[in-house]
């Protein structure tokens, strides 16, 4: 049983830092390059697919490290009991 | 378009102050959002345009922001077996033609009589929805804690029996939220309706959950993980609206998700541990309080339009501001509701833990 919980901490750490690093350095990139990136998301027309594009590579990488984080600090949905 | 674009190019500095203040707005917001579906984007687009964002970037921003975490908050509520997705998406495409004429609305107010025509319209829509919608929501809850029956599933009302009785050849959609067969006639007005307020006050779901529940006669829990699903597929549709013209700033967007992410999951969270009867309290209270903020705000737009005498600025000054605090208290005690649930189910839970870890003990022990 104890086992079976280290596994599942484990597997949970080692996605949550992995999702971490990697929503770290999107957000890096965000932030460094906000000049380019506004100056390109700006322009319309078939540039309008770039911040869609963006929301949902943010939302699968940011969106999986915060379901992952609340899990390892110990907040996860309710489980039935009998 | 010439409007349009220099809005767009007018994107503000962000200082470390901004980003901070969006990351937590965005969170609250987020929290508020996984648990009754909708309700936290209200504040979004005030809280942007207090820092000098433009009112249009503010929205198209929001609205960026908006639908990835929808999508997140609807996987999340998907694994706990309360969304459905049939349901969500046809309301979600009626909403998307819902979202493309309330926006022509704003348009032709805005074009007629300026800005503080729009501004009093979107005022008077919030009023009027949620004072209708808040109220029947409120009458609902009090009714409950009066028949002491908050912790019993939720009953379809009469209206939804006589909307699921209705059998029209050839529309006939069954819902696993409903449990029933509805006429596809039922759902896209409905959905029609939440993409026009959407457009409006930027909160769909206000008419979307509840339209659900007493229309349709979805219990709470689903028809509040259903509206995730609509708001997704709205948002999308709205986003590349508002992104081809530009007037995405995609910096805001993110950072109000990177909060709101964190929220939304919180959220969903919460929902298995309190009573359904929670998401009714929670979006009564959230609804009611900011029917006030914007209440306040009517004086303002009607004095601007000359229907009444004028408002000094200073007066105009103190009725923003108010207004503004009381939308924010609104979904600071939305949260607060939503977090005390939380806390109280996990020590709950707890509790039955250790009690369950004793008596295996005491079994085992006794062999």
């Amino acid at each position: 049983m104890a086992g079976q919980i280290d596994k599942f901490k484990k597997k949970h750490y080692g996605k949550a830092i992995v999702l971490g690093i990697v929503s770290l350095v999107l957000y890096t990139i965000l932030f460094t390059e906000q000049k380019v990136l506004n100056e390109v998301f700006a322009k319309g027309g078939y540039f309008a697919l770039l911040p869609i594009a963006t929301a949902f590579l943010f939302s699968f990488v940011h969106g999986n490290f915060t379901g992952n984080f609340w899990d390892i600090i110990g907040i996860s949905a309710k489980k039935e009991k009998r | 378009m010439h409007d349009l674009a220099a809005q767009a190019s007018n994107f503000i500095d962000l200082t470390t102050t901004t980003a901070v203040y969006l990351f937590i707005v965005g969170f609250i917001g987020g929290l508020v959002s996984g648990f009754i579906g909708s309700g936290g984007a209200f504040v979004l687009t005030p809280a942007m345009m207090s820092l000098g964002v433009p009112g249009l970037v503010a929205v198209a921003s929001n609205m960026c922001h908006k639908f990835p975490k929808a999508l997140i908050g609807a996987l999340k509520r998907y694994r706990y077996g309360q969304v459905d997705v049939k349901l969500g998406v046809i309301m979600g495409i009626s909403g998307e033609a819902g979202v493309l004429y309330g926006a022509s609305i704003q348009e032709k107010i805005k074009h007629s009589f300026g800005d503080a025509g729009s501004n009093l319209y979107v005022s008077v829509a919030f009023v009027l929805v949620l004072g209708v919608v808040g109220s029947i929501i409120l009458k609902d809850v009090m009714k409950s804690l009066k028949n002491h029956t908050s912790d019993e599933e939720d009953k379809v009302t009469a209206l939804a029996r006589w909307v699921q009785s209705i059998h029209i050849p050839g529309t006939m959609v069954y819902f696993k939220a409903l449990n029933a067969r509805i006429s596809v006639l039922f759902t896209i007005p409905l959905g029609f309706a939440t993409g026009i307020l959407a457009a409006t006050i930027a909160v769909g779901g206000f008419v979307g959950v509840p339209s659900m529940m007493y229309v349709l006669g979805a219990p709470g829990l689903m028809a509040s993980a259903t509206e995730l699903v609509i708001a997704f597929v709205m948002g999308v549709g709205g986003s590349l609206k508002y992104a081809l013209h530009g007037l995405v700033d995609i910096r805001l967007a993110m950072l109000i998700l990177g909060g709101s992410l964190f929220g939304i999951q919180l959220g969903a969270i919460g929902t298995t541990y309190v009573k359904p009867f929670m998401i009714k309290v929670v979006m009564a209270t959230i609804m009611l309080i900011v029917l006030f903020s914007r209440a306040l705000m009517v004086p303002v737009y009607l004095s601007q339009l000359g229907l009444i005498s004028r408002l000094s600025d200073a007066w105009v000054n103190v009725l923003k501001s108010t207004s503004f605090a009381i939308m924010i208290l609104a979904l600071l005690i939305g949260a607060f509701i939503i977090l005390k649930g939380i806390i109280k189910g996990l020590i709950a839970e707890h509790q039955l833990n250790v009690k369950l870890a004793v008596k295996h003990q005491t079994v085992s022990g006794g062999r």
